[in-house]
């Protein structure tokens, strides 16, 4: 067996299920199923990265939007009390909306990446470095500013989201940590010395009348 | 290898792939009762003592009783989903071992990208539990898959932050270029816990966090809602959980001595003790044995944590700490105060 016929079964395989799983994620009736179809498809995506030798971005992936996005978004469609038949009335309907929409995309990246370009086998990794050693060095050298400025902007979303979130109730009633470490059992408990065993109180008069 | 073809490399792989998983299924067996016996000498009583010599079929005993058990599947359950979830409990806690070392080469895929492959399947193993919660139909088992997905998310954080921290210093992702990076002339002064000493901490007990396991349980609360997210399985499906609970528990014993203990290296590496100061993998497997068993004394010894003080822990102690000191780290890097290999 040659190595490109497996590797191009192997990409057959994923990409079939990745299409598959994205067409699950629209056409399915249960939405819990759906966003499950969404984490196949991305780990679909994951695994044909993996085979382009993009390892960084296809472990990036998986930890980022597999492992923590989608449990997440999980989380909150198991929590919601969907109404199913509602949301699917309007599927045929904008149906055509989509796909003018996939369509356009389509177009997009085509022209973005260019046909012919496609055709190019990627070239080999610069200097023999590993894919992550690569991009590392990039991110820290060259692109640092635009890195940072990057991670700024998601510190913002990230204290706006919070900001939004934020109820300040007045009447909220929070524990202090502090103070509930600090407790010592001679604040709380009184400890209260008693002998034994005690001697019973005053004299016994039971048998007096039975000696009459 | 020198195979060329590719179907040979692929038998190959396979028969790599179970000389990991079987031994490590039998470990599994192996560590409950290890596990139930060492509860047992703390609460000072026997253990398992009548099945077997010393009672060492006991688990093996369990398991035969899990395997032949009916599997009762509660009205209204999602079918499908409660037979996936066990499924996706098991397989990331399986496919996390093809890139954990045993010894110097002794590893099934010496992947660069390896912190990274470990970040990816242990963020996979919580769909298992939440989906199991799910498609029980029953509350109890909701409510163990929620604060199980909030725990897990939590922690993390700051395990990933914990690993960022060793792969500064190492200055690679790949783990047996980490083990070799703490290898140096003063043995076990030049491991990774004396630079990284809290994060060693952080790491160790997110990691007790990660798996659901006592104090931070809450996940299963047997007081509380009865047995958490797997109460409504039976059987095989329950047996899986608990692999893959199991194969985790062990996967931390390893982990831990891998980033920050120097893995199969001699803690008395350049002190001239002959035989002792040669690494191998008995070093490994010793400080796996220690680890091990310290997560067992952890659940004969603390009481369950609160789940607002799990939150707390993790959100407000851990993750400060982190930040902290992966600045730190970045400096010992930079100012070259920690040595990196010989």
């Amino acid at each position: 067996m040659n190595h490109a016929i497996l590797q191009m079964v192997c990409f057959i395989a994923f990409a079939v299920v990745a299409v598959g799983a994205a067409l699950a994620v629209v056409s399915v009736k249960n939405t819990v199923h759906a966003v499950l179809a969404l984490v196949l498809t991305f780990f679909s995506a994951a695994c044909l990265w993996m085979l382009a030798e993009a390892e960084f971005l296809a472990l990036a992936l998986v930890v980022v939007y597999v492992g923590a996005v989608m449990v997440l978004f999980l989380f909150v469609v198991m929590m919601l009390d969907i109404d199913l038949e509602p949301m699917r009335e309007g599927f045929i309907k904008y149906l055509p909306i989509g796909i003018g929409a996939a369509v356009i995309m389509l177009l997009e990246m085509l022209g973005i990446i260019g046909i012919k370009t496609l055709q190019v086998p990627a070239g080999p990794n610069p200097a023999g470095m590993s894919n992550i050693e690569w991009l590392g060095t990039a991110l820290f050298t060259h692109f640092l500013l635009p890195f940072e400025i990057a991670a700024l902007i998601l510190t913002v979303g990230l204290v706006a989201a919070v900001v939004l979130a934020l109820r300040v109730r007045t009447f909220s009633r929070r524990q202090n940590p502090a103070a509930q470490s600090a407790v010592r059992a001679a604040g709380r408990v009184r400890m209260v010395k008693m002998a034994a065993s005690t001697t019973a109180p005053g004299p016994t008069t039971v048998g007096e009348d039975s000696q009459a | 290898m020198s195979m060329s073809s590719d179907p040979m490399i692929l038998l190959w792989t396979l028969a790599k792939i179970l000389v990991i998983a079987v031994p490590l299924i039998i470990a599994v067996a192996m560590y409950v009762w290890w596990e139930r016996k060492v509860i047992g000498w703390m609460h000072v009583r026997m253990g398992p003592n009548k099945i077997g010599p010393f009672g060492l079929l006991q688990a093996f005993a369990d398991v035969t009783k899990l395997l032949i058990k009916e599997i009762i599947i509660p009205t209204n359950a999602n079918r499908f989903l409660y037979f996936t979830a066990p499924l996706l409990a098991v397989i990331p806690a399986l496919a996390v071992w093809a890139i954990i070392p045993f010894d110097n080469g002794a590893v099934l895929s010496n992947a660069n990208a390896g912190v990274l492959f470990l970040l990816a399947m242990t963020s996979l193993g919580v769909y298992g539990i939440i989906l199991a919660g799910w498609a029980s139909n029953s509350r109890y088992a909701l409510l163990g898959a929620m604060r199980s997905a909030a725990q897990m998310i939590s922690y993390e954080i700051c395990m990933g932050m914990a690993l960022v921290c060793v792969l500064i210093l190492a200055g690679s992702l790949n783990f047996t270029a980490i083990v070799e990076a703490q290898a140096g002339g003063k043995g076990l002064f030049d491991w990774f816990w004396l630079p990284l000493l809290p994060m060693f901490f952080v790491y160790y007990i997110s990691g007790v966090a990660e798996t659901n396991r006592l104090p931070f349980d809450v996940a299963e609360g047997e007081s509380e809602i009865v047995a958490g997210f797997h109460v409504e399985y039976s059987g095989s499906a329950f047996a899986l959980f608990f692999l893959a609970e199991y194969a985790n528990m062990i996967l931390l014993s390893f982990l831990a001595p891998i980033l920050f203990l120097g893995g199969w290296l001699s803690p008395f590496q350049g002190w001239h003790l002959g035989w002792f100061s040669q690494p191998g993998w008995w070093w490994l497997f010793l400080k796996f044995f220690i680890f091990a068993t310290s997560l067992i004394w952890l659940r004969a010894t603390f009481p369950r944590y609160r789940y607002d003080q799990i939150m707390r822990l993790g959100w407000k102690v851990f993750i400060p700490i982190s930040i902290a000191w992966i600045f730190v780290a970045g400096l010992f890097k930079y100012f070259n105060v920690v040595t990196i290999g010989h």
